[in-house]
């Protein structure tokens, strides 16, 4: 069957499984990513199937990970890497910006590095600290690094296999909170482009732009706000770096009005950029500001209190009636 | 502070002389008297592996030999002269401004070529940005390593050609590197090996303290060379490690071995051994190479600040290049014209060198955006494209 109504959970090992089918050179290597199948159970049955080889449990340290990651790179591989939480990756941030993001324009185009870097981000599971984190802003800043994410298991499947077809060092973030919301995956579809951004509800009165889990929440808003009169349009992201702008700036353009929600704390965030970039392309069009809605400038909170932090379905539509005011 | 610190410098003028200042500086000063006198590789030290002394005596050992013809031996000699040469032409363009920096491998020519030399083509090399020998054994073009030090390249060479790895500065990263590459090379069923360089200062980073356990965990075909030039910058090797740096090993599962980085023989042999362990399936190895940094860190720095002309004086009596002269002299192997003849094709490698650098270009401007991404990026090249723009409207407003 080419079309299946799976969970992305479920999306993503499919997709992990048909690289390791495809190209021998794809090795996927993490913590407890074997016989375990990943905390999350990503990986499950790959090991099994494809032998330790190829499917390989490192040890405990995810600088060595990644760093051994991009000599196997170097050596003709294509290495999938799973860092286990969000909060695990900064061991590794220095193997990533310094070496990794650099090492193509250092060699002055001789080498490639394809290392993929897949991280479960943001929250909503009550997990303890250091496990709901959103730090995409962190890698998109740095040059040499593309930054996608996916919010459906369709995207999940298809922009997992762009990602490790891609020559260049991709950082995949995955909203571990939707892992088990189910949708459509067709597998002999044509995807699209993995950096395009997609229009998920059309509507003419604002524009909610998110990626990954909080398109989701988006939608949920849209619909809401559809109850009351109001004609949202949904677009989603997909990739943060690059960011399809020329997607969003047609919207805009139609709405005339745009607020950006994302999970991360809104200072320097990725809807600050968003922002400015809007606002200079879309100046004569907008009717208000560019609002932004996201997390705040604390420390991720205890998980008795992380639905107060993350924006949730109020807290967008609150927004959404403040650029509606203008 | 300007009274303590200068107590506190007083020593390093006048050795073993405390005078004034405070009683805890001179207390510091007396220590650091003390440590000068003793010679750091002195009988307290763990032994190393020595096939030739500093005298130019061959010596035997019980695990590590070599055999080489004369021919071979004067190779040896000829690659520590030509990259003294090239490392003290590189120096000289630093001083007359030709380069922004460099970092001097003068004091490590016998590590480098030694470990260099023991190498196949296959192999694979992880430098630091001080292998300016172990490029020459690779073949990597000399002229190409200076790119960077001039500041027209961040690594001006491809690595595939040569098996050799552009020059890595932040410390101990290409250690993970070489052990996934080699992993790698596991992996194809290659019976190649590889090489990481590092320094007794990167031996205290975390990267390669996980490369440590990484290979020994995955066996992989990889050998540590660690040139202990026993500084750090200012930091002496007592500041890294409580243990010798080749005890290390043991605790992570495979052989470390403390050889004398200024004798390139025991070098090339222990090397060989190390690269013949791997190929054979055995897993990883680290050889400290003893030895000494007898320049400055880089051209930036001034070791005056914290290290005596005495140290200096006593490795300098164990030169490297000094000792196979009179091993070679001593044999009969060259004679007094061969010399002249290689002091005559070191000249003109400097010469060479010299004009390559003056003539390098600067590259385009539009550069900086090449290569960024392989498979291209929207926002690269939207800020082309402005930049581009930008440029042109100089042009434009000189036409009008």
């Amino acid at each position: 069957m080419a079309v299946q109504k799976i969970p992305l959970a479920k999306a993503l090992n499919e997709s992990l499984r048909k690289a390791l089918e495809t190209d021998p050179k794809v090795v996927v290597m993490g913590l407890d990513v074997g016989k375990l199948g990943g905390v999350f159970r990503i990986t499950d049955g790959l090991q099994k199937d494809f032998g330790e080889e190829r499917v390989i449990d490192t040890p405990l340290a995810e600088s060595g990970i990644v760093g051994t990651a991009i000599g196997l790179a170097l050596r003709g591989y294509r290495p999938v890497v799973e860092i286990q939480f969000d909060g695990f990756v900064f061991p590794a941030y220095d193997q990533i910006v310094t070496q990794l993001a650099k090492m193509r324009a250092r060699s002055l185009g001789a080498v490639k590095v394809p290392v993929v870097i897949r991280i479960p981000y943001g929250g909503g599971i009550g997990a303890v600290e250091h496990h709901s984190e959103s730090p995409e802003s962190l890698f998109a800043h740095v040059a040499g690094l593309k930054v996608v994410t996916p919010a459906t298991p369709s995207d999940g499947y298809w922009m997992l296999q762009q990602a490790i077809q891609s020559d260049d060092p991709v950082i995949f973030f995955e909203p571990k909170r939707r892992y088990w919301d189910k949708g459509e995956v067709d597998t002999e579809a044509i995807p699209g482009e993995l950096h395009q951004a997609r229009v998920a509800r059309e509507g003419t009165d604002l524009t909610l732009v998110a990626y990954g889990p909080m398109v989701k929440t988006c939608l949920e808003a849209a619909a809401a706000a559809a109850e009351e009169g109001r004609s949202i349009e949904v677009v989603d992201l997909r990739s943060i770096s690059p960011i399809d702008f020329d997607t969003l700036q047609a919207s805009v353009e139609k709405t005339r009005r745009l607020v950006v929600v994302h999970e991360a704390p809104v200072f320097f965030g990725s809807g600050a950029e968003i922002a400015a970039r809007i606002t200079e392309r879309c100046f004569y069009h907008l009717e208000a500001p560019v609002l932004r809605v996201g997390g705040y400038h604390a420390p991720y909170p205890p998980a008795r209190l992380e639905e107060e932090y993350l924006p949730g379905l109020d807290r967008v539509l609150d927004a959404v009636d403040r650029a509606l005011a203008y | 502070m300007t009274v303590d610190s200068t107590a506190a410098r007083q020593p390093r003028r006048s050795s073993g002389t405390s005078t004034s200042g405070t009683k805890a500086a001179a207390g510091g000063a007396a220590k650091r008297a003390a440590r000068a006198k003793k010679p750091r590789s002195s009988d307290s030290e763990p032994p190393l592996v020595q096939l030739l002394t500093p005298e130019g005596e061959r010596v035997q050992h019980p695990d590590y030999d070599v055999d080489l013809t004369p021919e071979e031996l004067r190779g040896l000699y000829r690659d520590m002269v030509m990259t003294r040469r090239f490392d003290g032409e590189a120096t000289a363009l630093q001083r007359q401004g030709e380069l922004g920096l460099w970092a001097s491998l003068l004091g490590q020519e016998a590590a480098q070529i030694g470990s260099g030399r023991a190498l196949r083509d296959d192999d694979y090399v992880f430098p630091t940005y001080r292998e300016h020998a172990v490029a020459w054994c690779r073949g990597v073009d000399p002229t190409n390593l200076l790119g960077m030090f001039r500041g027209v390249n961040n690594g001006g060479w491809d690595p595939n050609s040569n098996n050799f790895h552009l020059y890595t500065i932040v410390l101990g990263s290409q250690t993970l590197h070489a052990t996934g590459y080699a992993m790698g090379v596991a992996k194809d069923g290659a019976d190649s090996a590889v090489i990481a360089y590092f320094g007794d200062g990167a031996s205290s980073q975390g990267d390669v303290n996980e490369s440590f356990v990484f290979s020994a965990v995955y066996n992989a075909p990889v050998v540590f060379f660690c040139q202990n030039n026993q500084w750090a910058i200012s930091e002496p090797t007592e500041k890294q490690t409580r243990v010798p740096l080749y005890q290390r090993a043991q605790g992570f599962g495979f052989p470390g071995v403390r050889v004398d980085g200024n004798d390139v023989l025991a070098c090339l042999a222990v090397t060989r051994w190390a690269l013949e362990r791997a190929r054979r399936g055995e897993g990883p190895t680290l050889i400290e190479a003893f030895t000494y940094r007898m320049a400055a860190h880089t051209t930036s720095d001034d070791p005056t600040r914290y290290r005596h002309d005495e140290e200096r004086a006593a490795w300098e009596a164990k030169d490297p290049i000094l000792r196979l002269r009179r091993h070679l002299e001593a044999q009969g192997h060259a004679d007094a014209a061969w010399f002249e003849e290689l002091e005559a094709e070191s000249e003109a490698l400097g010469k060479h060198v010299r004009e390559v650098v003056r003539a390098m270009p600067v590259p385009e401007h539009m550069a900086m955006f090449d290569n960024v991404y392989a498979d291209g990026h929207a926002l690269v090249d939207e800020e082309r494209a402005e930049f581009a723009a930008y440029q042109a409207s100089f042009a434009n407003g000189e036409g009008e």
